[in-house]
């Protein structure tokens, strides 16, 4: 079983305890009126689909909070975990090929 | 009630009782008014997530870094003080008693029961704390009152599934498999 790390209870726990929430960092257009049909599209619907690290959000049942991760794919392995509000940490440099 | 009617086996490995009726709130406030509401309330709310507060029978149990959960004795209104201080601490206080059942859980074969349902390792939580965790995915609050004595606080539409496994794994006990 998977071990995820929530860092809002600051403790690694069994993946059953959470649950997956797409991919992370797509904000809200402003102005959803203004974008064209394209554009809102790709709001919507067009993922990256990343083979390798794949920044996400998950929710934690115990605290009832959404957290962003880096998993792998390929692998599954989380590489980190991280507060949702927090901007895109950089991939860390053993997974930079 | 569907508690199941196995529970009087001599010296029983594990019981499991249903707790009379308490008052439960659900207290939402963000962190920067914590502390002018919970001394409104009489409760140091605490700020790590699983950790309990408590004072005159009242009881705080920190969910979420937002969160908390405040159990009291049927009859009482903690929640005056807290409407009071409205204007200070804006708040959500919502009365949630009937929103879930408790059983308590004791004997010595209470951690292979849960650990039978609950993938958390109930072993390592220390007593005295609480989590909000699953039991066979629905969820459930695991009180930790004693190193062999549990509460769980469980949604009500799920306690007939809840109170089923809980026969089949205490069976399985008593059989010793």
């Amino acid at each position: 079983m998977l071990l995820i790390h929530c860092p809002y209870c600051e403790d690694t726990l069994p993946e059953l305890e959470f649950t997956y929430a797409g991919e992370a960092h797509i904000a809200r257009p402003a102005d959803p009126s203004a974008l064209s049909d394209e554009e809102w599209r790709d709001y919507l619907f067009i993922r990256t689909n990343a083979r390798g690290p794949h920044y996400e959000r998950w929710r934690h049942v115990g605290c009832g909070r959404f957290f962003n991760a880096l998993r792998d794919t390929v692998s599954d392995r989380f590489l980190m975990t991280y507060k949702a509000g927090l901007p895109r940490p950089p991939l860390p440099q053993e997974t930079v090929e | 009630m569907m508690t199941s009617q196995k529970h009087d086996f001599a010296a029983a490995a594990i019981r499991i009782e249903d707790v009379a009726p308490t008052l439960r709130l659900s207290l939402r406030v963000k962190p920067a008014h914590r502390e002018t509401l919970g001394r409104a309330l009489g409760l140091d709310l605490p700020t790590r997530v699983g950790t309990r507060a408590a004072a005159n029978g009242t009881e705080a149990l920190c969910l979420g870094p937002d969160e908390w959960l405040i159990v009291a004795p049927e009859g009482t209104d903690p929640a005056a003080p807290a409407r009071a201080a409205y204007a200070q601490a804006p708040h959500s206080l919502v009365d949630i008693s009937d929103r879930e059942i408790t059983l308590r859980l004791s004997g010595p074969a209470v951690l292979d029961v849960l650990a039978s349902c609950c993938p958390r390792n109930i072993a390592a939580m220390p007593v005295g704390s609480a989590v909000r965790t699953v039991f066979d995915s629905a969820t459930v609050i695991l009180w930790r009152d004693g190193p062999t004595d549990f509460r769980m606080d469980i949604w009500r539409s799920f306690v007939p599934h809840v109170c089923a496994l809980l026969a089949q794994v205490q069976d399985e006990v008593m059989a010793d498999l």
